[in-house]
């Protein structure tokens, strides 16, 4: 940024006068040759840099387009009554992580489920406040393999929402879901990890 | 190019002396030697932190340091070698040997030529206050991210992170400044008759080396100001909570730092095969090929940025195009070293210190080559990253390709800078007390990744403690062998045997038709290339 706004500045500075070329010394019109190359190698850092800042939404796009990168659909699964798959089998793990910051338990009930493509299932998260603060905290979903993470259908879930939990406070939290028939066939086992992340408030 | 005669500068005899010579220096020359002066300094504040390191890891357990402060010095020690020493030493010889190679008085910009250096001093001070900060009780120490600064841990991390991204700001600006000075030099300054295809091969490699700084510089500043704004300003770039991805960062960054390793190498592939070719007195091969090698290598090492973190979780398409494309770059490599090799063959070659490290360079740098194609492969990857392999695969490129690049290249203009000789007998010792102890630091390194030791890790299981201490023994005895490398060069500023115009006997080029030293300003006439 600091970048940025410096070179833009230096392309204002560097405006070059405009004078007919032909009076010029030669090393007048040498200068005025420089300071045009100078001002199109300014606009091409200027550019490069939007670009980087342009990767953001470009990054989002993509990975919610592609399912790269685990990142699940955060919103509920519309529950058409999807056919169960009864001649396969899914293994479907739970992992939980508690971002620094967050004075909570948190942990699944189980580790893992199996089940059939289409089945709607139910599990359990335990999330405990051992601070004396009410606390307010995001569960934040990844899904690997990235390829599947499009795949896995939440129907309810308490990461939709923030979780506010009193000082001392033990909750359990379900997640509803099941995995689309349509799940590509290599894949036989997944991992669904929720990282609780201390919720950013909106007026910090 | 299209101007004969240039203008002498207003300036000429009456330059101030002094201190103030130095601050307000405009001169090419001038310039240059400080760059020069600043990276080899550096070089020393960035060796005794590894040594520090290489202490610490002399045996199992923790010894001298606790792990945050050992973390704060590897990430330190790598910022520093990189922007303040390998880079500014690129710099410093381009200030100095760009104007002489295309026979133009200076740079083209020598203002912003003298802004681009005194921005360094700076940076080099935020990124080593930190330390002196946490003596007072200020902060808690450097950043301890590493140089990658990856999130949640920069975002999580104390001052130190602040300091270093204020300094990576300053240092990009900094090579952003050099490289349009560069550039500006070489499309507009050239000699009448020198066309781009008569370049000498350092220019080549100074110029893409320019266009890829341009491009890439501006995506770390991005990145680095997402981080500072996620750190302070309640953004959530890379915050998971608030909808952002921590691995975003890593595509930013290395977008940036794939280039970055070649941005530090092209500038040696050029002036290596001009070494190759004095000392072996026949003109290089393929220059063509060698220019086009190049250009190639510019192009890929900005579509493989991803190999550096295969393991971070990618689907497997994704894998095999980084993996293929990675791979992909040691194919115009490959073209390189060919026409290294094809220079020499069957030349009068003679084994002057320059050419003792050129000669190295090309079979330490293959190593650094070969094991790079090991990580590319995502399988082998999975097992080698953050290893020690890693270490070692990118110290033979950095230290081996780029350190000891400079250090040949050193040898080579000493003589046409200073207008002395160095000592030839204390070049060639340092030539091999350098290459034997930095094959024993660093090969013992390569089975420890193998054996899976960790990188960035104060201590370690107790059957990697052999290898460890051969290869702190040899890291010390690498860095007090640099005393003799000081001590040459110092010496050959301060007199010795005069050298002549030409130096070598088989030196070709515009810098070697100028008296050694060059007069202040070098072509006041424009020499016309036939
Ligand atoms: C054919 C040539 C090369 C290939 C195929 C290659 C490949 C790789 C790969 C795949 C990695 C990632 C390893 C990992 O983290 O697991 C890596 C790391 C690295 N390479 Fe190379 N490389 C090559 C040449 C170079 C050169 C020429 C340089 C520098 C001048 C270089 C500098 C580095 C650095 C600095 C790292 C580690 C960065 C870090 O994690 O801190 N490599 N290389
Ligand atoms: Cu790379």
């Amino acid at each position: 940024m600091v970048c940025g706004v410096y070179v833009f500045n230096m392309a204002l500075i560097e405006e070059p006068k405009v004078e007919r070329p032909e009076n010029l010394t030669a090393k007048e019109q040498l200068d005025l040759k420089n300071k045009k190359l100078v001002r199109k190698l300014l606009w091409l850092v200027v550019g490069s840099l939007l670009f980087a800042f342009a990767l953001v939404p470009l990054y989002d796009v993509l990975c919610s387009l592609t399912g790269l990168n685990g990142k699940t659909q955060n919103s509920a699964a519309l529950l058409t009554k999807a056919k169960v798959d009864n001649s396969r089998w899914v293994n479907v793990q739970f992992t939980s992580s508690v971002m620094p910051g967050l004075g909570w338990n948190f942990y699944p009930k189980q580790t893992s489920i199996r089940l059939h493509p289409g089945q709607i299932e139910t599990v359990l998260f335990v999330a405990k406040n051992i601070t004396n603060e009410v606390v307010v905290g995001q569960a934040v979903p990844s899904i690997t393999p990235g390829i599947a993470a499009a795949n896995l259908k939440k129907i309810e879930c308490f990461c939709f929402v923030r979780q506010s939990l009193k000082p001392g406070e033990e909750k359990e939290m379900p997640l509803r879901f099941f995995v689309s028939p349509e799940l590509p066939k290599d894949v036989s086992d997944m991992t669904l990890s929720y990282s609780f992340f201390p919720a950013v408030s909106e007026s910090k | 190019m299209s101007t004969t005669t240039v203008a002498h500068h207003d300036d000429h005899a009456e330059h101030p002396t002094g201190i103030m010579r130095w601050l307000t220096t405009t001169n090419h020359k001038d310039i240059g030697t400080m760059y020069l002066t600043f990276s080899l300094i550096m070089f020393f504040v960035g060796g005794a932190m590894i040594l520090g390191i290489r202490a610490e890891l002399f045996k199992p357990g923790l010894q001298l340091m606790n792990p945050e402060f050992f973390n704060q010095l590897i990430g330190v020690h790598a910022l520093i070698m990189i922007f303040a020493a390998l880079m500014p030493a690129a710099t410093g010889f381009a200030n100095w040997m760009i104007p002489l190679q295309i026979g133009a008085p200076d740079m083209a910009l020598p203002r912003l030529n003298n802004w681009g250096f005194w921005l360094l001093p700076p940076s080099a001070i935020l990124l080593t206050l930190p330390f002196t900060l946490a003596l007072f009780g200020i902060g808690d120490g450097a950043l301890a991210t590493g140089w990658t600064f990856y999130p949640p841990l920069s975002v999580q991390g104390g001052i130190g992170v602040d300091f270093a991204i204020f300094a990576v700001h300053l240092l990009g600006i900094s090579s952003v400044l050099g490289s349009i000075n560069v550039i500006v030099t070489v499309f507009n300054m050239r000699a009448p008759g020198m066309t781009l295809m008569k370049m000498p091969m350092f220019v080549w490699g100074w110029l893409i080396t320019a266009f890829l700084l341009i491009a890439t510089i501006p995506v770390l500043a991005g990145a680095v100001t997402m981080l500072l704004t996620d750190r302070h300003f309640g953004t959530h770039f890379f915050d998971a909570a608030g909808g952002g991805d921590p691995i975003m960062f890593q595509h930013l960054f290395w977008f940036f730092g794939h280039p970055e390793v070649y941005i530090l190498l092209l500038p040696v592939w050029g002036f290596i095969p001009q070494i190759l070719e004095t000392f072996s007195r026949k003109p290089m091969y393929g220059y063509k090929a060698q220019v086009y090698s190049l250009w190639a290598i510019g192009a890929l090492a900005v579509v493989v940025w991803a190999h550096h973190f295969f393991t971070a979780g990618m689907p497997v398409p994704a894998l095999l195009y980084f993996m293929y494309s990675t791979m992909a770059i040691s194919l115009p490599l490959a073209v390189l070293f060919f026409c290294w090799i094809k220079t020499m063959w069957r030349g009068s070659m003679s084994f002057e210190t320059p050419m003792l490290f050129a000669v190295g360079w090309i079979i330490l740098f293959g190593i650094g080559g070969l094991t790079g194609l090991v990580l590319a492969d995502v399988a082998a990857d999975a097992q080698y990253h953050n290893s020690y392999f890693v270490v070692a695969h990118f110290h033979y490129t950095l230290f081996a390709g780029g350190i000891m690049g400079i250090m040949a290249g050193t040898y080579y203009w000493l003589p046409k800078m200073t207008g002395h000789m160095y000592s030839e007998k204390l070049g060639k010792l340092h030539f091999w007390l350098t290459a034997i102890s930095f094959n024993m630091t660093f090969i013992p390194q390569f089975f420890l990744g193998l054996a899976g030791m960790p990188r960035r890790i104060p201590d370690y299981a107790l059957q990697f403690a052999e290898f460890n201490m051969i290869s702190s023994i040899a890291a010390f005895t690498l860095g007090l062998s640099q005393l003799l490398f000081v001590y040459n060069i110092v010496s050959c500023a301060r007199g010795g045997k005069k050298a002549t115009d030409k130096v070598w006997d088989g030196a070709q080029g515009l810098e070697w038709t100028l008296p050694s030293p060059p007069p202040y300003h070098s072509f006041t006439e424009q020499p016309v290339i036939k």
